[in-house]
């Protein structure tokens, strides 16, 4: 674990909420996967395993006031921002007691009480939305803060060029978190983008920008600590660019054709979670069981919301004519 | 209740003054829009950012994805944000932001997101600006579930429209005109929203209707004095917004006259006129006197030499030739 010296060090409740939030994402995900592999979900499916430390650490820093836009590939931000999972999951099951009653799937889940404003399934459009988030922030005079998700891929469309240059015109309470996992869809990184380092892109758009290994939670603690407390007080955006390493490709059941068996291998073999339980227990922030015990309750809660979701009502059609506009279409 | 003289350009700005002075959440923002910048390029936000504060009227890079997303963004936190798309044509760079975004997020969350946007877009040929900046895109954005089209044509209709649009939950898109922009009529002082999706009878006939909407409503106006002299009883109807139209006024209206002709200024092919008329057609198929007939323009981009750009530009004569055929 990289140690800062600038930085405030995570309190040892910090770091165990950090690991919570974690194992909370990757049982999930697994649980996600088991059961579309067991053909009780049908749903696309863009896993986010080995990019949880991002969000999970990101999340130990807000509050549920604080606001997220997030992305496709986000389930791990909106656990992570502790949604609930049983409306998450008849959700994703598309049934009535889903966040979005069954509209918006997996891609689009939206929870505005614990902050998760919107999810989208367009690369890049997080951006110019929480800039939108970030300015009624900013006129309610309160010192909430948004955070704007987005892969390394976005960073190449106009959304995220003109979303930068606006919120630093403005100096808009937003944070730009670039999840860089190292491909866009399948194309690699240095194939797609001008730049060895995305958060290069910041100098342009006159803001901060950092890149942090986003596998190492305390790297990305100071890193979000100071880019958060820069927006809570008034200072402006910054540009985060986290690197990390998607571990199941871009759509579950893609072959990863675009990357070498040893690079997926060796990213595998540094999963950030195993790493991190083992540095809390060898640092003495936990002992085994309080984590085995940690996960056992989460795993109890994913049970219960995967049982809760796949036993939700179906919509009904009628469905079709609500929530087009305020006011239901005549049948 | 005090009126005054005043063209479509000063009733919008009156509209949004009014809007901004009754509720604290209404904002501003676009390209210019703030006073250091003019108060928009055509003036249509002067004073505001001066009465308001910067913060309520705020000037944008050149950015409309940025825009509409800033929109979005602070509606979904319970403002109502105005936003300038100077041109309509530059909607089109935006298109994400309003059709994938502002659109559907009601739906997609299953109700939970609300978007309270106003779109305030300037089209319309006539001023010799050629193919990216006059075109009439209502269409595009009807055949969006999810917003709400609105192209007023009078002084009043601009103003009273525009503050439904602004206090509507929805999505609205509202354009101004080029033809209509500068023409003068009364408008009150401080006025009364008038209701969005519902027509007005411009004139009261019995042989045929018209029904037309934004600058073209105008030029059909301008019509009818002809037809009258040529003793042709015309039913002119103001659909005020497109998007939901006024089924029940045009079907009625239709079934009082038998013979319906629709006119716009957009693209006549795979045009708003088409849904009008196949509506009119699929209910009143046993009524009709005369076959549904549609004008609009030529599918060609919007020329620049006048002499193209008034033939682009459906003509009074050209809706009075139109009615005569369909008297005949």
């Amino acid at each position: 674990m990289a140690e800062l010296s600038n930085a405030p060090a995570p309190s040892q409740e910090a770091l165990v909420d950090i690991y919570r939030r974690m194992i909370r994402i990757e049982r999930n995900d697994d649980a996600i996967r088991k059961t579309i592999r067991l053909g009780r979900l049908v749903m696309p499916y863009y896993s986010a395993r080995g990019q949880e430390v991002i969000p999970a650490t990101i999340s130990s820093l807000l509050t549920d006031d604080d606001k997220i836009c997030t992305i496709y590939r986000g389930i791990h931000d909106m656990v992570a921002k502790d949604m609930p999972l049983r409306p998450l999951w008849a959700e994703i099951a598309g049934r009535v007691d889903g966040t979005c009653k069954g509209k918006g799937g997996p891609m689009h889940l939206t929870h505005p009480e614990t902050g998760v404003m919107v999810t989208t399934g367009i690369v890049g459009s997080s951006m110019p939305i929480a800039n939108g988030l970030a300015w009624a922030a900013k006129l309610d005079g309160s010192k909430r803060v948004t955070i704007a998700y987005f892969g390394d891929g976005a960073s190449n469309i106009g959304a995220f060029h003109e979303a930068l240059n606006l919120a630093s015109v403005w100096k808009l309470p937003v944070i730009f978190v670039c999840q860089n996992n190292g491909f866009a869809e399948h194309t690699r990184y240095e194939n797609g983008t001008s730049v060895d380092f995305i958060a290069k892109r910041a100098i342009g758009y006159g803001m901060p920008g950092h890149t942090v290994d986003g596998n190492d939670p305390l790297a990305m603690y100071a890193a979000a600590h100071e880019a958060i407390t820069r927006a809570r007080e008034g200072e402006g955006p910054t540009l985060l660019e986290c690197k990390t390493f998607r571990f199941l490709g871009h759509v579950l059941g893609d072959d990863d054709k675009y990357m070498t068996k040893e690079e997926k291998a060796a990213a595998i073999a540094k999963d950030p979670l195993p790493a991190f339980k083992a540095w809390l227990v060898a640092q003495g922030h936990a002992t085994e069981d309080q984590l085995a015990d940690m996960q056992a309750k989460i795993e109890a809660e994913v049970e219960d919301a995967q049982e809760f979701g796949l036993a939700s009502p179906l919509p009904s059609v009628d469905e079709l004519r609500r929530d087009v506009f305020a006011q239901e279409m005549p049948a | 209740m005090t009126a005054k003289k005043m063209n479509s350009l000063q009733a919008v700005n009156s509209a949004l003054a009014q809007a901004m002075a009754e509720d604290n959440k209404v904002l501003v923002l676009g390209e210019d829009v703030a006073d250091r910048e003019g108060g928009g390029v055509t003036g249509a936000t002067a004073g505001l950012s001066t009465r308001f504060g910067d913060d309520r009227v705020k000037s944008t890079p050149i950015s409309e994805q940025a825009i509409i997303g800033a929109a979005i963004g602070a509606a979904l936190s319970g403002y109502k944000p105005v936003a300038e798309i100077m041109l309509m044509n530059f909607t089109t760079v935006a298109m994400d932001m309003i059709f994938n975004h502002a659109a559907k997020l009601r739906f997609m969350s299953g109700g939970q997101s609300t978007v309270p946007i106003t779109i305030r877009t300037l089209t319309g040929a006539g001023w010799q600006t050629a193919g990216q900046h006059a075109d009439h895109l209502e269409g595009w954005f009807a055949h969006t579930a999810g917003i709400k089209v609105v192209a007023p044509s009078t002084p009043a209709d601009y103003k009273g429209l525009l503050l439904s649009c602004i206090q509507d939950p929805d999505p609205c898109i509202f354009i101004e005109s080029a033809g209509s922009l500068f023409i003068p009529g009364e408008v009150d002082e401080v006025a009364t929203p008038i209701p969005l999706g519902k027509a007005r009878i411009v004139q009261e006939g019995t042989d045929i209707t018209i029904v037309s909407w934004s600058s073209q409503v105008l030029r059909c106006q301008a019509a009818l004095p002809a037809l009258a002299e040529a003793g042709i009883s015309v039913e002119l109807v103001d659909l005020r917004t497109v998007s939901p139209w006024d089924r029940e006024a045009v079907l009625a209206s239709v079934a009082k006259t038998g013979r319906a002709l629709v006119v716009h200024e957009a693209v006549r092919d795979f045009g708003p006129g088409g849904e009008i008329a196949s509506t009119i057609a699929e209910e009143l198929f046993g009524q009709l006197k005369a076959p549904v007939r549609r004008l609009g323009a030529p599918k060609s981009p919007v020329p620049f030499a006048k002499v193209l750009e008034d033939a682009y530009i459906v003509s009074p004569e050209r809706v009075a030739e139109a009615v005569k055929a369909l008297m005949a």
